[in-house]
């Protein structure tokens, strides 16, 4: 018996991480240096006081599976509970992929159903932020609704991005609009749901009967609830929030870790964000380099120059090299005289000696064909080759070679 | 991985009294070191990649910090339903007389009967005053091919004064024999100093300890090997390449700047040999604006916004902006505040040094500031 099961929906392919997500699944893409997403929700959880949590993967879920383990590293390897990673699997009747966010968690009814919860929790794993989900279960709790959506404000003028929450002034929701074009209102649904379980139980087991569905929260179940009168609860959240399901979005989010101007702090002992450990030594920076504004993780080696950029763990930057603006993932290594300007180089890519990577938006001739360069896990640019600010690098790039 | 079964025995506060300032709150074993490890990680670590799993602590006063640090083993692989980690506070019961022990040989007859109930046919003893990527597996193997009685793992260290208030010097022959051994006294240019570390078979060990407590012996190279030094066939292991020995603040100083350098860092942190240690789950270091960080090495967690030189500093310290940090080694939640001023300087956990203070040792005697301390 357990109050509150949460359910991580963690198996999107992230495609519009492009390389990033060649080999893995979205939430294990690394954030912040040590962190991957999925450690966001995971440690808001224990944080939360929630210790049942099953996470859904699907699409390329063996590092994910590697990376969540036991579920030590959150405090989630309990005797009763705990983090269970849920694939889909062969039933008597037949097997499915997870067709839908609906879908994959009626697949799962008889994990949720093993706990007996009064609530369930849905969550993502696409978001970087850090939340109290107790406040939101004893707000649903006290208003005794069916389902609760934690919202929050976005600015109007993106508000049409967004799934958009029409609310009466008591919270209470009236109606749901995908991606509006005239937005109502500016609360932006979270992608999180706290449900009463029986009430759930009985719309999931309706819409997988449903053929027309597209077996989807926002799509189906939630309207679904609305237009049959369910009372239903928005939940105001004003702390910092990140959707990272794109390029531009993930190099964002990590930037903001080194913004004094964004509330967002992980050093905070009282919410910490946990996650699984590499057992490197700590960080050497040596004479002659330089470092500012930045963040840098344990097992690095710094002899160049990196200004405002992440540091994973176990990463070199070499004699010379310079790094600007930019994130460097787990392992990869950033050889003499190179230069590495708002970019995104994967886990273990290596950046030969003199090559150039990415280029400052004031440098760019082309200010439309700019963005953020990426250099996918595990290749090689070669000796003073180019990869031009924008470029998606998903293999080896020859000595001398320009890639655009 | 050893080839026949072994297990290790670690004593984690025989050398406390070389270090009484650091270790008046904690044990030699417990002795952070290297931005994020205490001295036993090193052990540990090289006892499991060595495929030792059967390891007992023996612990003897202060240490709490210890069992903080140690837990079930997890972080070590050691919390394990066969063997695993055990340890071993002080044992009294009446008819025993064991109670605190004295001296190494009683130290191991409070423990006989974990002894007695191993089934691994050798036996590894180390105590926690070296640093070093120890090769275990080697040692255990060259006692084996030998055929010697007791192995002792033994090193060249340079000579100072304090060392030889607390060593053994080995001499031996080209065989690696050991032909003498010298206590507290400097090694002449054969010879080398022991590591405190030994191999031998389980079955002997028992006997010497029986033998040992029948007669009071309690220091074993004194009273077992000095005594028995030509019935016993003593072998010397050396250990080459990286190691260093505390055994004064001046040596735990040296020993801690020696991290700045790469080949200690390669030695001591290879690929694939990984230092194990307690996690803490800080966040990654934030260099500010004004951070000026050269020759340094920086565990996670640490808020960098002042001027770091040739320093280590181990997880979760701050330094403020103004705030100058050189030849100094900050431990756990250090915070150095504005405009201070810190050289040669060893601050203990949770050191607070107040805006604009200035505090100088120099690098032939770095002064120490004790826990919870606020200058």
């Amino acid at each position: 018996m357990k109050d509150t099961v949460a359910m991580l929906l963690a198996g999107g392919q992230g495609s519009r991480l492009y390389a990033l997500t060649q080999n893995i699944a979205k939430p294990a893409v690394p954030y912040g240096g040590k962190y991957r997403i999925i450690d966001f929700p995971l440690s808001n959880c224990i944080n939360s006081g929630i210790d049942t949590v099953g996470v859904l993967t699907q699409y390329q879920p063996l590092e994910l599976n590697e990376y969540i383990g036991d579920g030590r590293p959150w405090d989630l390897d309990r005797l009763s509970g705990g983090v269970h990673i849920l694939s889909p699997y062969q039933k008597q009747s037949g097997s499915d992929w997870y067709l839908g966010t609906a879908n994959a968690i009626f697949q799962n009814i008889s994990f949720i159903e093993r706990y007996s919860p009064k609530n369930v929790l849905i969550l993502s794993g696409d978001h970087i932020y850090k939340m109290d989900y107790s406040e939101m279960i004893a707000a649903h709790n006290k208003a005794g609704t069916a389902c609760t959506i934690a919202v929050l404000e976005v600015p109007k003028e993106e508000a049409s991005r967004f799934g958009i929450m029409n609310t009466y002034p008591d919270g209470t929701i009236y109606e749901f609009e995908e991606k509006p074009k005239e937005p109502k209102s500016n609360l932006a649904s979270m992608g999180i749901y706290v449900f009463d379980w029986e009430k759930l139980r009985r719309y999931l087991t309706e819409d997988n009967a449903n053929p027309a569905s597209s077996k989807d929260f926002g799509h189906d179940v939630i309207p679904a609830m609305l237009a049959n009168g369910e009372k239903m609860l928005s939940f105001r959240f004003d702390g910092y929030w990140k959707d990272v399901g794109t390029i531009d979005s993930l190099w964002e989010a990590n930037m903001d870790m080194i913004d004094p101007n964004v509330p967002f702090d992980l050093w905070d002992l009282d919410w910490k964000i946990y996650s699984r450990n590499s057992a490197l030594p700590p960080h050497y920076i040596s004479a002659g380099a330089t470092v500012q504004n930045s963040i840098i993780c344990e097992g690095s080696e710094v002899y160049g120059n990196v200004d405002f950029s992440i540091i994973s763990p176990g990463v070199t930057v070499s004699d010379r090299a310079d790094v600007r603006d930019s994130i460097l993932m787990p392992g990869c290594v950033i050889e003499a005289g190179a230069s590495v300007q708002y970019s995104i180089i994967a886990e273990k890519a290596v950046i030969k000696a003199g090559a150039k990577v990415g280029e400052r938006p004031e440098n760019c001739e082309n200010k439309g064909s700019w963005g953020v360069a990426v250099v996918a896990g595990g290749t090689v640019v070669g000796k003073g080759a180019e990869v031009k600010p924008k470029a998606m690098v998903y293999s080896d790039v020859k000595d001398g070679e320009v890639v655009w | 991985m050893v080839s026949r079964k072994t297990m290790a025995l670690v004593f984690a506060n025989m050398h406390d009294r070389s270090v009484p300032e650091l270790t008046e709150i904690r044990s030699m074993a417990s002795l952070p070191f290297g931005g994020r490890y205490r001295l036993i990680d090193f052990l540990l670590s090289s006892f499991v990649h060595a495929g030792i799993t059967d390891v007992g602590v023996i612990v003897k006063s202060n240490y709490h910090s210890l069992m903080d640090h140690l837990g079930t083993g997890r972080e070590w692989d050691l919390a394990r339903k066969i063997e695993g980690l055990s340890t071993f506070p002080p044992f009294s019961s009446e008819d025993s007389n064991a109670g605190v022990y004295h001296g190494r040989m009683g130290a191991l007859f409070g423990i006989i009967n974990h002894i007695r109930g191993s089934n691994a046919k050798y036996v590894i003893m180390a105590d926690c005053d070296h640093v070093a990527n120890f090769d275990t597996e080697r040692y255990v193997e060259e006692h084996i091919k030998s055929g010697a009685d007791i192995s002792m793992v033994c090193c060249k260290l340079p000579w100072a004064e304090d060392l030889g208030r607390n060593c053994v010097c080995v001499s031996s022959d080209e065989t690696g024999r050991v032909t003498d051994l010298f206590i507290n006294s400097r090694c002449d240019e054969g010879g080398a100093y022991s590591m405190n570390i030994f191999v031998l078979e389980r079955s002997l060990l028992e006997s010497i300890i029986e033998n040992a407590h029948s007669h009071m012996y309690s220091n074993f190279e004194r009273d077992v090997l000095l005594r028995n030094i030509s019935r016993l066939n003593l072998h010397c292991i050396m250990h080459d390449g990286y190691v260093r020995r505390i055994y004064n603040n001046k040596s735990y100083f040296d020993a801690s700047m020696s991290l700045l350098e790469p080949e200690a860092r390669a030695a001591l942190f290879p690929k694939g040999k990984a230092i194990y240690t307690k996690v803490r789950d800080n966040a990654p270091v934030k260099y500010g604006l004004n951070a000026e960080v050269t020759n340094s090495l920086l565990a996670d967690g640490c808020i960098i916004d002042g001027k770091v030189e040739n320093s280590v500093l181990f997880r979760g310290v701050t330094v403020e902006k103004g705030a100058v940090v050189k030849n100094c080694i900050l431990m756990q939640d250090t915070h150095i505040s504005s405009g201070a001023f810190c050289d040669c300087v060893i601050t203990d956990k949770q050191v607070v040094v107040g805006e604009n203070r200035e505090l100088s040792g120099h690098i032939s005697y770095p002064i120490y500031i004790k826990k919870f301390s606020k200058v």
